[in-house]
């Protein structure tokens, strides 16, 4: 029989030893995550774009290609830098933390947001990163908006851990492809958003239809948190895009 | 420890072997034993990450039943649960970090179900009914037995419900143009969930023709 004492010190120990190992693998493998989060980005920024083929191995050459210009806005929809030139990695745009940045909108704060440029078969086309939470963690993705800053040309969405075969459907081309030819604003100029319905469009009144799209059946909460994400979001960068238009 | 290498058998005996072999058909955690289905479901719609997942789980099955078989004699028999639990758990952090860092686009795939590794029950049953009680090195190769015969069937699975479902084989288009032309379409039921659970029953049937001692006798 093994004393209770024993018992403690081999648990101990034993915690001790899994601990240091994990600590010590996540801090050796950082550096090759964090580069592929941030080649993911850059995927998820052209892919709302509507730009075909985009793989990991051929982001980053995409990305320098077809970005023209990274701009930061604050608050009240000014400008604080506009990068053009260089490495499109390097513009200060890309390195902004949405999650900080929102936390801080949260708490009535001033605050910098990112805007990306992207200019495809002569349209420039601006996109806005969101985030936000789903039923199990944080959601993601790019909204690309036409010149008019009103049509949606595309999206993309991603998850940390959404139910699979359910909320975790919101990445897939039958979810995203939904988006595409809505509008973020109404004839009268006035702020829509897109709403996830549930139960679907088609009883929705017809000239709320531009402003919808369907819930995924059994991913209310995902899809829930995707509503409120794009408002919450889109609202942030409502002084610009009222500004430019 | 000399009177050990006296009586130690070559490791390739027929009885090691045996470890090996019989997991993979006789004894298949999945057609026969019935374990770890869920994840056979989930992540068999394309071949590369049933792939990946075969690979982490062979991993984590061989160097957890090594390591539980090396602390055998040491580990209380109160919590050996939790320690079998706690090196499950570690190397499968470990294997999910280490898929985040080299393959991103499949452990994007993989989701939580590289995570789930450690509820796997063939993992857990491995380790309390066979590394508490042998040594390391039968234990490495029963890991290695019932990973293969666990990864074997979540290929053979993952290869037809991707050629069927999609007319790729990771990735690559096989199914020729002129075939979709004279009316051929891929079974979209394929890729759902529920055809996996179908192609599971038809691999028991095959399994079952060819080794009749599996078949009940009444």
């Amino acid at each position: 029989m093994y004393s209770n004492a024993y018992i403690f010190r081999y648990s101990a120990i034993m915690v001790i030893i899994a601990a240091a190992l994990l600590s010590t693998a996540a801090m050796l493998l950082k550096p090759f995550q964090e580069r592929n989060v941030a080649i993911d980005k850059m995927g998820g920024i052209l892919a709302s774009a509507q730009i075909p083929d985009v793989n990991t191995s051929n982001a980053i050459k995409l990305f320098n290609e077809y970005v023209k210009e990274e701009i930061v806005i604050n608050q009240d929809g000014d400008v604080v830098e506009a990068y053009k030139v260089g490495n499109m990695e390097d513009g200060k745009a890309f390195k902004i933390d949405m999650k900080k940045e929102l936390y801080k909108k949260s708490k009535g704060e001033p605050f910098e947001l990112p805007l990306y440029v992207i200019e495809k078969n002569g349209t420039k086309l601006f996109i806005i990163p969101v985030r936000g939470v789903g039923l199990w963690g944080p959601l993601w993705g790019n909204i690309a908006l036409n010149e008019d800053l009103n049509t949606i040309v595309g999206v993309t969405f991603d998850h940390k851990g959404e139910t699979p075969g359910l909320g975790a459907e919101i990445t897939t081309d039958f979810f995203t492809d939904k988006f595409v030819g809505k509008k973020i604003f109404d004839d009268n100029n006035q702020f829509k958003s897109i709403s996830v319905v549930k139960g679907g469009i088609d009883k929705l009144p017809k000239e709320l239809k531009d402003f919808a799209v369907d819930a995924i059946s059994g991913g209310t909460i995902t899809c829930n948190g995707v509503n409120d994400m794009l408002e919450d979001v889109l609202e942030s960068y409502l002084p610009y895009l009222q500004k430019n238009r | 420890m000399s009177a050990e290498i006296k009586e130690r058998e070559p490791l390739f005996s027929a009885k090691n072997m045996r470890l090996i072999k019989n997991p993979i058909n006789l004894n298949n955690p999945i057609t026969v034993q019935v374990l770890g289905i869920c994840s056979a479901l989930a992540v068999t719609a394309k071949l590369m990450p049933a792939i990946v997942l075969s690979i982490s789980v062979i991993v984590v099955m061989a160097v957890s039943n090594v390591v539980i078989s090396l602390l055998r004699d040491g580990i209380p028999p109160r919590i050996r649960i939790i320690v079998q639990l706690v090196v499950i758990a570690s190397l499968v952090i470990l294997v999910d970090q280490v898929l985040k860092a080299f393959v991103y686009d499949v452990s994007k795939q993989l989701s939580v179900f590289v995570g789930l590794i450690i509820t796997n029950c063939i993992i857990m049953g491995r380790l309390e009914a066979f590394a508490m009680s042998n040594k390391p090195w039968p234990a490495f190769l029963d890991g290695i037995g019932n990973a293969l015969g666990y990864g074997i069937i979540l290929i053979i699975i993952a290869f037809l419900r991707e050629l069927l479902g999609s007319g790729t084989v990771l990735d690559i288009q096989v199914i020729p143009q002129w075939f979709y032309d004279f009316g051929y379409q891929n079974n979209g039921l394929m890729i759902l969930p529920p055809m996996a659970l179908i192609t599971v029953g038809v691999i028991i049937w095959v399994q079952r023709y060819y080794s009749r001692e599996l078949i009940e006798k009444n």
